[in-house]
């Protein structure tokens, strides 16, 4: 039985809650709205009833803890081989506005072996704090040493707010850490914001494929926490003359407790990943082979960007799964996308459309990639291409 | 080996569009599906049980028609299937989720693998798999693309795990929870025999009730820390399609170069 109530007297049947039904879950029944099984109760359809006839079951705090106890944003600073991640300096710029919405300070949790230099580049990008636990046991990122050592501090310490990155390890430990503290965790958030009357924050996030975006809360629960996707709150500038307290904490768990380890690791992409490419070029079944993407390497070369794929190129072989944009793939949001023989199909869609510019070159000018580019060559890519790259050499130079 | 794979049915692709005339979802009439990760963890599971032999229990949470997944499930090839489906369920966030899974778990008895894909399509979380694995106190193994080793006597696991740089070789203990990303493995159509099995098997069905030391507390919407407030479609892309025509390709890349320069993002 379906979670939703509809009260139907009140209920006009004037169908704004089955528009906004992600799920399909309502539908009219003579000039009534009626719910089905496919109701998750996720509430969406709540605040589009103009005479307020849906309900869901009122919501009992489980928590009876005091949630005034909890003070403070905290940013966990992922590294990366021991340098800092770009991620984390985006996340310390949105942590720094929502500390000062909420009067507080903001905490920087550095985690990893020989990383006091990170530090110090955390406390110039606007920590008024540092956590720094610094050993051997943490030198590459695992799930179980890391999330122990920071569930015990905000056990501890109590904060409101806790932003780790999107990214593989950010997603990996924050699943972990939110379980632990039985708090709310929204993944992959595109905005986040402080709701100026009831102080708690609000985050939106893309889901069904950024089809619908999603605002969610966590009323009764501490802290908030939330992760963050790659490029969406601008890196801040780093202040050399901000001032924190570095505060030298131990590891919870020795490496004896720990039941993993990481042997090895291969570096696939050129240096610069997919997740934080400001220029990204990309190709498509178009490109014909494994051959076809050399073109396309040396333009991402000149330009200094990183190399995509769509699913087609992947699964006929042609390059590694790594490069893959897309539903199945990664999520990108480059400042410049080059999609190359692209037709776009909406999966591939889904993992590139808020790039700032798209730029499409197609043989087809029909491609349905054409409608969210804001450039775009109708023409062959093997000779449109190689004059691109010909052109930027000569025009960036000078 | 006891392998155990969560799978969940989602709508199918490309289902829930926004209509830009009047904001509205649109939504085509497109069956459910078993989420596409969940099918490489289900192939996965497969391929470790003709290495191993054992038993693999696929573990559904959904509404009744959920039953559908298993029952495709069961047709490639999976032992057996439980369907955890009760109105105290509903409304469930990851975190609820990952709970009710881990008592449904802990209620089929000793396991040395959990399979889950590592996201689901609808929701994009990826959240439920190291939920579970934190509820259970296993090893948590995200973003595998490939088991290298496996000795379950020895209770070891050698994987290869993609992250944003490259990928890591990491070795874990037994019991370990996988989330598995597509370059795993090519999941396998369901067989003949296997698809009479399925339209026989019965589907075990678990509520609440059924499970030991629940919380009822932490079930369902009351359970999940998070709510959804609002939900609105995404902003649309500013800007329209400058379609760039010149006699010879190198003059249009030539303009395309002097208005890429322009945008100032190089």
């Amino acid at each position: 039985m379906p979670l939703l109530e509809i009260d139907k007297d009140k209920c006009l049947g004037c169908g704004n809650c089955i528009d906004v039904c992600p799920f399909g879950a309502l539908t009219l029944e003579g000039d009534i709205v009626v719910v089905n099984e496919k109701c998750t109760g996720c509430g969406a359809c709540l605040e589009a009833c103009p005479v307020a006839a849906l309900r869901l079951p009122a919501n009992k705090p489980v928590k009876a803890e005091n949630l005034t106890e909890y003070r403070g944003v905290w940013v966990w600073i992922e590294q990366f081989h021991g340098q800092m991640c770009d991620i984390a300096a985006e996340i310390l710029g949105q942590g720094r506005k929502l500390a000062d919405l909420r009067q507080t300070i903001l905490t920087a949790c550095v985690l990893g072996y020989n990383v006091e230099h990170i530090t110090k580049k955390a406390i110039s990008f606007g920590a008024d704090r540092v956590f720094w636990v610094d050993d051997p046991s943490l030198a590459v990122y695992r799930t179980a040493p890391y999330a122990e050592t920071l569930i015990r501090l905000a056990r501890l310490h109590k904060p409101e707010i806790f932003l780790l990155g999107a990214s593989s390890r950010g997603r990996d430990l924050a699943g972990s850490v939110a379980t632990d503290l039985y708090t709310g965790l929204t993944a992959d958030c595109t905005g986040l914001d402080i709701d100026p009357e009831k102080g708690i924050l609000i985050q939106t996030r893309p889901a069904f494929g950024g089809n619908i975006m999603a605002m969610i809360i966590c009323p009764d629960h501490r802290p908030q926490m939330a992760t963050v996707r790659h490029r969406v709150f601008e890196m801040p500038p780093a202040d050399p003359e901000h001032q924190g307290d570095v505060i030298t904490v131990v590891p919870s768990l020795t490496e004896e407790q720990i039941s993993t380890r990481v042997t090895d690791f291969i570096q696939e992409l050129d240096k610069i990943n997919l997740a934080d490419a400001r220029i990204i070029v990309a190709g498509g079944r178009g490109v014909g082979g494994a051959d076809g993407f050399e073109p396309l390497q040396k333009l991402a070369q000149v330009l200094g960007g990183a190399v995509g794929s769509s699913r087609s190129a992947v699964d006929a072989g042609w390059i590694s799964y790594a490069h893959q944009i897309g539903q199945t793939g990664r999520t990108v949001r480059p400042d410049l996308y080059i999609a190359c023989g692209i037709s776009g199909a909406i999966q591939h869609l889904a993992g590139m459309k808020t790039s700032r510019i798209i730029v499409a070159i197609n043989k087809n000018a029909d491609a349905p990639i054409f409608d969210v580019a804001n450039y775009g060559i109708v023409g062959d890519l093997f000779q449109i291409v190689p004059a691109l790259t010909q052109q930027f050499k000569q025009k960036m130079q000078k | 080996m006891n392998i155990i794979v969560c799978i969940k049915q989602v709508p199918g692709t490309a289902v829930v569009k926004i209509n830009p005339a009047d904001n509205t979802l649109i939504r085509e009439d497109v069956p459910n599906i078993i989420n596409p990760f969940d099918m490489y963890a289900i192939e996965e599971g497969l391929r470790l049980r003709e290495k191993f032999g054992g038993k693999i229990t696929a573990i559904s949470m959904g509404p009744p028609q959920a039953v559908n997944a298993l029952k495709e499930a069961v047709g490639m090839g999976v032992d057996e299937a439980i369907l955890v489906t009760d109105r105290a369920f509903a409304g469930s966030d990851s975190w609820a989720t990952a709970y009710t899974l881990s008592l449904v778990i802990k209620m089929i008895g000793p396991f040395d693998i959990i399979l889950c894909g590592k996201q689901a399509i609808d929701g994009d979380t990826g959240q439920v798999g190291p939920g579970l694995a934190r509820q259970l106190g296993i090893t948590q193994l995200t973003y595998i693309f490939k088991i290298q080793k496996l000795d379950p006597s020895a209770k070891t696991i050698i994987v290869e795990r993609l992250l944003e740089e490259g990928h890591e070789i990491v070795e874990g203990k037994l019991p370990a929870l996988l989330t598995v990303v597509k370059d795993i493995n090519q999941p396998r159509l369901s067989s003949l025999a296997n698809l009479r099995r399925s339209g026989k098997q019965k589907i075990r069905m678990v509520v609440a009730s059924d499970l030991i030391g629940v919380d009822m507390a932490r079930l369902g919407l009351n359970g999940s820390p998070t709510k959804v407030i609002k939900i609105f479609s995404p902003p649309k892309r500013d800007g329209i399609l400058d379609m760039i025509h010149a006699d010879t390709n190198e003059k249009a890349a030539a303009i395309l170069a002097d208005k890429i320069i322009a945008e100032k993002i190089l």
